[in-house]
């Protein structure tokens, strides 16, 4: 019995240091609706600096005076951040913030190996709280006593600066509706930059106060940010009471999990959120979304298919493409292969995006889905290259049909949450189940046949697929099943007024572009030659986001640029320079300054200009646009 | 859309620059691929390694008169960004052979790439018995003593312990999963009389020590194997401490002597662990004292054992390349089977029947000394002898 208690307290002392950084992540996500993927990086850093600080200075005040320095200090970066960075973008579309923030993390991560160096840190333990409570013959360390009763009282604290403070009732208010706070002649900058810092110093302060348990090192920050978020979801997004129940689910599901399947660690956090999503759209406290005010397409040049000269330009680049091989060597047709595999990837999540307004997080899972049906079809089955690329994206077809089903049930970040944690199932499914997908020494030996095999042939193969995929999405946008699926978009309730079954339409999108990952997945593992659970993970679903938000979430053919734009920058960088992140990083976080609008958006808000100067005729389709700037 | 143009050209044109170079035609160009932006705390001593023994073989005349370059590449931790670089440093850097890599899935990754494309791959770290077994093909050879090895090390000391209840943590992926499947086959095929009461996975990076620490004890072992590693190593040992798992138990742990997880642990490290590792300290032969004067010098820092792989992986791709007389992969294959060359270690040798190298490790316990963590009582265990016999490695190896 008494091993029991002390599991559930051990439960409750995880569940108080993921609590904190959770409910920082929260506060910032009710107020602002930035997707802050910096949030672990400000943990990261918070650990960092007290570590620094601790050892520094010595004795009691100096351990804990340090850690809520480190932590002040931390808060004061954020708010640099926020009025820096995230005060030039709130109007930027949807989702952009989450690119600003992952430039920023790329950044830090290198940083702090520059500053730190590459050693794991193991700082003090905390004076006064380093030995061992007996418990009828188990023992509780210390320290998480202190955690445990640390996070209820954090709990308490804002409850009352929400509920007690002219600020709480502001930040309330905001979270509910922030254009009618904004209306009421609030300052919604020092509103947005103070919940920012408050946020950011919660992070810091859960990482600060993880350093007599852990080990201060330069990937701290991804180690937490996706549990954190699945937390901050479970609990219902901008709950604090929320985040703080779900925190404590989790820990105790994992702590007693583990007695009775030892590897559900890996899995569980994603299995709690996708049965909570499905049973309660909005997590445990949350409430639905208040329908957004903006009037659809106001802010959106109206899309129309290319005109004839455009089609021309496309054809001449397309032929240009094709060209390379004449030029260029086998390494860069291969790059050239991968980049056109990441144009499909990317077209094809851009597609669910902009058309369909549905951010999937989790879209590697089609991508590596196609890459392991190619795989099982090639070595268990023994089928040739072309039945295999194929029947490989049907694989991806049929997660997408399964998953979509009930993605589509929700909308914005909640369709994007459930949209990970499948993706997160799938991977573990991958990673597990070492007799059938090889675990994560992946599957070896799936290449090209020869017809195909030669750089120059594969890089044709992969180029017309990639052009053939990109117009067959541009025809699907411009048919009335593309005007449907805008309709859903832009007005749940008008578009179901005119008779449109919004979730079909929805779900068929999602089938759509899970499939044509697929086929993108399809061709990776012929290019590759090989399959690993990676195929499926977070970070490659988080590089498709960041390809279609660079090109342009608002335009029709974004993924196109973002993608290649994105990929060969990359491939670039980690060939050249031994801290591609931080270049990267950086160029990010330009690009998110300079086109707020994406690449490919904010070359058409210029062109749009230049055509307003020109003749009369034109101007008329870009005026509405200008006034609504 | 005219823009669209000038992108892909500009992309284009990238690239282009990034294949710019080329290194005059009489060096030997060898091509190295590791995780550095992933795992710097072990690949930052292994690049000084390596760099230091460039520096050596280049100082004594490089390579059958020719000078020796080595182009370093980041994988960033995946196995696909590992075949770009792979790809880039045969295609486009024409180098004579491929060496590097940490992680299992990305050695593997890349020997299959390299067989293939028939290049030569000398694989630095990766652990897997698969690289040289299971998936082993003929232009792999390996560096370090693999899973198998290791544990062959420690059960020979675990077998002696009186101990019969184990319990086992290991960090959830394939790396866990082997090394555990072989210490409990060996350690039981020679201890009939152990029993194994529990085992918990964690998830590599990401363990949630408390309850875990708190769930081996309930199971009451008698003894423990432990393959965490860096930063879950650091919360399990603290954790452990604390709630006083490590008291009256034995501790047998993968991998825990080597500098780089042992100094992190400081007045933390828990005393008398069996371990594997690399006590730099206390290693007193002439060609270790040689490397380790040789190291210090340079880089004003003590050695971590990457510096020891790092410096022989180019060591050993340098004695390949001067046998061979040539950069030929078969002749290079040819030279490397059987192959026998000095290492701070003492001599070892590239084995024709499955590419592995002899290199060792030191087994030894764990011990605090002024409050850092140190290795005691370490001896050398030589590679040779902690591989299974010819029938058996024939068996276990697909043929060429």
């Amino acid at each position: 019995m008494a091993f029991y208690v002390v599991q559930f307290l051990t439960g409750l002392a995880s569940a108080a240091s993921l609590f904190l950084v959770a409910s920082g992540l929260s506060i910032i996500f009710g107020v602002t609706r930035i997707v802050n993927f910096a949030h672990g990086a400000f943990y990261m850093i918070g650990a960092y600096i007290a570590f620094t600080l601790t050892e520094r200075f010595s004795g009691a005040f100096g351990f804990w005076g340090g850690v809520v320095a480190a932590a002040l200090a931390v808060a004061l970066i954020g708010v640099l951040v926020e009025m820096v960075l995230l005060r030039r973008i709130y109007h930027a579309p949807e989702l952009f913030q989450l690119l600003g923030t992952f430039g920023l993390t790329l950044m830090v991560e290198d940083l702090v190996v520059l500053i730190w160096g590459p050693d794991d840190l193991v700082g003090r333990r905390a004076p006064g709280f380093k030995g061992a409570v007996d418990f009828f013959g188990q023992n509780i360390p210390s320290y998480d006593l202190f955690l445990i009763v640390l996070g209820p009282v954090v709990l308490g604290i804002l409850w009352l600066l929400f509920q007690r403070t002219r600020w709480g009732v502001l930040v309330r208010a905001a979270t509910q509706d922030r254009d009618m706070v904004a209306a009421l002649g609030v300052n919604q900058k020092w509103l947005f930059t103070s919940v920012f810092a408050v946020g950011v110093f919660l992070a810091a302060l859960g990482g600060a106060l993880q350093i007599p348990r852990d080990a201060v090192h330069h990937a701290m920050d991804l180690r937490i940010i996706v549990e954190v978020f699945v937390v901050v979801v479970i609990g219902g997004l901008g709950s604090i009471v929320g985040a703080f129940v779900a925190a404590v689910l989790v820990s105790e599901l994992n702590a007693f999990g583990i007695l009775i399947f030892p590897k559900i660690s890996i899995i569980l956090v994603f299995l709690v959120m996708a049965v909570v999503l499905i049973v309660r759209p909005w997590g445990l406290f949350g409430k639905p979304e208040a329908a957004a005010r903006k009037t659809p397409g106001l802010t959106v040049n109206p899309w129309r298919p290319l005109t004839s000269n455009e089609r021309l330009a496309s054809l001449a680049a397309l032929v240009v493409a094709a060209l390379l091989p004449l030029f260029a060597g086998n390494y860069a047709l291969t790059v050239g292969s991968e980049i056109a595999i990441f144009v499909i990837f990317a077209v094809s999540l851009h597609f669910l995006m902009s058309v369909g307004g549905l951010a999937s997080f989790g879209h590697a899972a089609y991508f590596g889905l196609g890459a392991y049906g190619v795989a099982f079809l090639a070595k268990l089955a023994g089928l040739p290259m072309i039945v295999c690329l194929l029947l490989g994206p049907l694989l991806g077809c049929m997660g997408a049909a399964v998953f979509g089903f009930f993605a589509v049930q929700l909308s914005g970040v909640y369709f994007a949450m459930l949209t990970l944690a499948f993706a997160q199932i799938v991977w573990s499914i991958a990673f597990q189940w070492v007799s059938v997908t090889g675990g994560d020494n992946g599957i070896l030996g799936v290449w090209p046949a020869s017809w195909a095999a030669s750089p120059s042939h594969f890089y044709w193969l992969a180029l017309g697929v990639a052009a053939l995929v990109t117009i067959a999405l541009r025809i699907a946008v411009f048919s009335p099943f593309g005007y449907a699926l805008r309709a859903t978009r832009d007005s749940v309730l008008r578009s179901e007024a005119v008779g449109i079954d919004a979730k079909r339409i929805q779900w068929t999108a999602f089938v759509i572009a899970g499939t044509t990952a697929g086929i993108g997945g399809a061709l990776f593992a012929y290019l590759k030659g090989s399959v690993f659970p990676d195929n499926l993970g977070i970070s490659l679903s988080v590089d498709a986001l960041v390809m279609v938000l660079l090109g342009g979430v608002e335009t029709v053919s974004g993924g196109v640029i973002g993608a290649i734009v994105y990929k060969a920058l990359n491939i670039w960088l980690v060939s050249q320079t031994d801290l591609s992140k931080l270049v990267l990083g950086g160029f990010i976080v330009l690009i998110v300054v300079v086109f707020p609008k994406g690449i490919v958006g904010m070359l058409e808000v210029l062109a749009q200009r230049r055509r307003k100067s020109s003749p009369p005729g034109s101007s008329l389709l870009a005026k509405p646009i200008e006034s609504a700037e | 859309m005219r823009a669209r143009n000038y992108i892909v050209g500009a992309a284009f044109a990238l690239l282009a620059a990034g294949m710019g170079h080329s290194a005059l035609a009489e060096d030997i160009k060898i091509g190295e691929i590791n995780s550095y932006s992933l795992l710097p705390a072990f690949t930052e001593p292994y690049r000084k390694g390596w760099q230091l023994a460039v520096e050596e073989i280049n100082a004594s005349g490089g390579i059958n008169g020719k000078k020796l370059v080595v182009v370093s590449k980041d994988d960033g931790g995946k196995p696909a960004d590992a075949q770009t670089a792979a790809n880039e440093l045969v295609s486009s850097e024409g180098v004579a052979m491929l060496t590097g890599t940490f992680l299992s899935n990305i050695g593997l990754a890349v020997s299959d790439f390299a067989n293939q494309k028939k290049v030569f791959f000398l694989a630095a770290e990766p652990l897997t018995d698969a690289v040289t077994w299971a998936k082993g093909n003929k232009y792999t050879f390996r560096l370090r003593p693999s899973n198998y090895m290791q544990a062959a090390m420690l059960v020979e000391a675990a077998s002696k312990l009186p101990a019969k209840r184990w319990a086992t943590i290991a960090p959830n992926y394939e790396y866990g999963q082997s090394a555990v499947s072989v210490f409990k086959k060996l350690m039981s095929e020679k201890r009939p009389d152990i029993q194994w009461v529990d085992e918990q996975w964690p998830p590599q990076g990401k363990i949630d020590a408390g309850p875990v620490v708190q769930a081996v004890a309930q199971a009451n072992p008698e003894a423990i194997l432990n393959v965490t590693f860096g930063p879950d190593l650091v919360k399990l040992v603290r954790e452990g401490n604390t709630r006083g798992l490590f008291k009256g138990r034995e501790v047998v742990s993968f991998l825990t002597g080597e500098p780089e997880y042992l100094d992190p642990l400081k007045d933390e490290t828990p005393e008398g662990w069996i371990v594997t590792g690399y006590p730099w300290y206390s290693i007193k032969t002439p060609e270790h004292d040689a490397f380790l004067k040789a190291y210090q010098a340079k880089y004003n820092d003590y050695p971590r054992l990457g510096s020891i792989v790092g410096y022989q992986t180019i060591k050993a791709a340098a004695a390949i390349l001067a046998k061979a007389g040539s950069t030929d992969t078969d002749k290079m294959i040819a030279a490397a089977e059987g192959i026998s060359m000095p290492s701070p270690f003492g001599e070892i040798t590239f084995r024709k029947i499955d590419h592995q190298s002899t290199l060792g490790a030191f087994v030894g316990k764990t011990a605090q000394k002024d409050g850092k963590g140190v290795m005691v009582d370490a001896a050398y265990k030589k590679g040779a002898d902690y591989l299974p016999g010819d029938a058996e490695v024939e068996k276990l190896r697909p043929k060429d």
